[in-house]
C-alpha cells in the first residue's frame, strides 16, 4: 500500500512539483515556439511524451548495462545523445509505417524533439537522481506530460492573448514570456504539495 | 586505456543504432509512387500555393493520381509541364506565357502625396488610412505588399512603385491577389506595350494627382492603325489580340503612360 502511494505521490510531483519547464526550466524553445495553437501545442507535447519515455528507458539501459560496468560514466552525454538521436529517428520511420495520420500530425515536431534539452534532461536527471529503472521510465513518462500540461496550458492563454487589446510594445513574445513567468510562479504554489 | 574503450564503446555504440536503424529503414519502408518525386522536380517549388492545393508536394500527389492537370501550376513553365505530362503520359500544353505587370507609372516625384506614410510598412494598411499616401486612388502604394507575398523574389520597389523581375516572374498570381489597389495584372508575356495607367478620373481629375496619369485623351486610339485601342472607363485598353506591338501609340502619348518596354530596355541598352 505505502508502495503505490509513493508512485502516486511521485507522478505528482513530477507532473506538478517538479515541472520541467516550470521549475526546471528545460525546453522552453519548443514551449514558446510551438504553443500558438492548442491542437499543434498537444501534438508537441504527445510527441515529446512518447520519445521521453522511451529515451529514459533506453538511456538507462545503456548508462547502467554499458557504460557503468566499463567505468565510462563520464560519457554519459555524448552517449544520450547518441541514444535519443537514433530513438527520434526509430519512431519517425515506425509512425510513417503503422500510423500515417499520427505522422503526418507530428509532422516536423519528431525530428525537433532530437535537439529538445527536456529529452537529454530527463536521461541526466535519472542518472544523478539514481532512480532504478522503474522510476527511471515513470519519471520520463509523467515528466512528460508535465511538458504536455504547461506547453497545452500556455496555448490557451496565448490564443486568447490573440484577440485582447495589448500595448504595442508588449505584443508577440514579450506578453508570451511574461505569461510564462507568472504561470512558473503560479506552478510554485504546488511546490509545498508533495 | 580507457580513452580506447570510450572510442570503441562508442563506436560500437554507433554502428549498433546504425544497423538497427538500417534494418528498420528497410522493415518499414513505405512504398511511395516513385513519379511523384520526379513530378515534384518539375514543379515551381516555391509554394507559392496559386493551383489551390496546400503546397508543391501535394500537388505532385494530386499530378500522379491523375486528379489535375500538370498545367494547373503555372510557375513551372513551359517546359516543366511538357516534363510533367512525359512523365504521365498526357496530353497537355502549357497556358500562354504570362508575366505579372505593375499598371501604375506613378514614381516619387510624378505622383503627387496626399501625406508622408510613416507606419507599418503594409500597402493595405496605408490603403486604410485616408485613401492612401498618394493622392491618386488607382496608384501602386509602393510598400510592398507584393514583394512579401511573392515567392520567387521578383518584385522590388523602385521610386516608390513595384517593380516586377521579367525572367524572375513565374505568373502565380500571388502578387495580384496581395495588391489592396489591384494595381498588378497578369498579361501575356509578348504584351510589349502596355498602359501604365488605370486612374478613371476625368483628366482634368487624373492629372492633377499624377503627371504619368492616363487623361483618356484618345490620341493613342486615332494613331493606332489596328483598331486595337479603346478608351474605357476613363484610360486607355490595348487589345493583346489585335496589338502588333509597333508601339507607335507609345511615342504620341503625350502623358507618357503609354510604355513601349522593347524601346524601353533598347534606350537603356544605348545609354549603358
Amino acid at each position: 500500500m505505502n508502495g503505490i502511494v509513493n508512485v502516486l505521490l511521485f507522478m505528482v510531483s513530477c507532473v506538478f512539483t517538479n515541472n520541467f519547464i516550470f521549475s526546471k526550466f528545460l525546453g522552453c524553445c519548443p514551449f514558446l515556439g510551438v504553443s500558438n495553437k492548442v491542437e499543434t501545442a498537444a501534438s508537441m507535447g504527445l510527441a515529446v511524451t512518447f520519445v521521453m519515455t522511451i529515451a529514459s528507458l533506453f538511456s538507462y539501459m545503456v548508462y547502467h548495462w554499458i557504460l557503468v560496468p566499463l567505468g565510462l560514466t563520464f560519457m554519459e552525454t555524448i552517449a544520450f545523445i547518441l541514444v535519443i538521436a537514433a530513438l527520434v529517428q526509430f519512431v519517425e520511420m515506425f509512425l510513417k509505417k503503422a500510423s500515417p495520420s499520427l505522422y503526418g500530425a507530428l509532422g516536423i515536431y519528431l525530428p525537433l524533439i532530437t535537439t529538445n534539452c527536456a529529452v537529454l534532461g530527463v536521461a541526466t536527471l535519472n542518472v544523478s537522481e539514481g532512480y532504478n529503472l522503474f522510476y527511471s521510465v515513470l519519471n520520463g513518462a509523467f515528466s512528460a506530460i508535465g511538458f504536455l500540461v504547461a506547453i497545452v496550458l500556455m496555448a490557451g492563454v496565448r490564443e486568447r492573448l490573440e484577440g485582447s487589446k495589448i500595448p504595442e510594445c508588449m505584443k508577440g513574445f514579450p506578453i508570451s514570456l511574461v505569461t510564462a513567468g507568472l504561470m512558473a510562479m503560479a506552478f510554485m504554489g504546488f511546490s509545498g504539495l508533495v | 586505456m580507457t580513452i580506447l574503450y570510450a572510442g570503441v564503446v562508442l563506436g560500437a555504440l554507433g554502428v549498433l543504432f546504425g544497423l538497427v536503424l538500417t534494418y528498420a529503414g528497410k522493415k518499414f519502408h513505405v512504398e511511395v509512387d516513385e513519379r511523384i518525386e520526379l513530378v515534384k522536380n518539375c514543379l515551381g517549388g516555391a509554394n507559392c500555393g496559386a493551383c489551390g492545393y496546400a503546397g508543391c508536394d501535394q500537388f505532385a500527389k494530386v499530378v500522379v493520381e491523375g486528379k489535375e492537370k500538370p498545367s494547373k501550376c503555372v510557375p513551372a513553365g513551359e517546359k516543366g509541364i511538357k516534363e510533367m505530362a512525359k512523365i504521365m503520359g498526357i496530353e497537355d500544353t502549357a497556358p500562354e506565357k504570362m508575366i505579372a505587370r505593375v499598371l501604375c507609372g506613378g514614381i516619387h516625384g510624378i505622383a503627387k502625396e496626399r501625406y508622408h506614410y510613416d507606419g507599418y510598412k503594409s500597402c493595405a494598411v496605408a490603403a486604410g488610412i485616408a485613401g492612401g499616401p498618394k493622392e491618386c486612388m488607382y496608384s501602386c502604394i509602393g510598400l510592398g505588399d507584393c514583394m512579401d507575398h511573392c515567392a520567387f523574389n521578383a518584385i522590388s520597389m523602385v521610386d516608390g512603385v513595384a517593380h516586377v523581375d521579367e525572367d524572375k516572374c513565374r505568373a502565380c498570381g500571388t502578387c495580384v491577389a496581395a495588391c489592396p489597389r489591384g494595381a498588378i495584372q497578369l498579361l501575356p508575356a509578348s504584351q510589349s506595350v502596355i498602359v501604365t495607367c488605370r486612374n478613371k478620373d476625368v483628366a482634368k481629375f487624373a492629372r492633377a494627382v499624377c503627371m504619368n496619369a492616363c487623361i483618356g485623351c484618345g490620341r493613342c486610339k486615332k494613331e493606332c492603325a489596328y483598331g486595337a485601342i479603346e478608351v474605357i472607363d476613363g484610360y486607355a485598353h490595348i487589345d493583346p489580340v489585335k496589338c502588333t506591338r509597333c508601339g507607335a501609340c507609345a511615342e504620341v502619348c503625350p502623358c507618357k503612360c503609354i510604355v513601349d518596354l522593347i524601346k524601353q530596355s533598347v534606350g537603356a541598352m544605348e545609354r549603358v
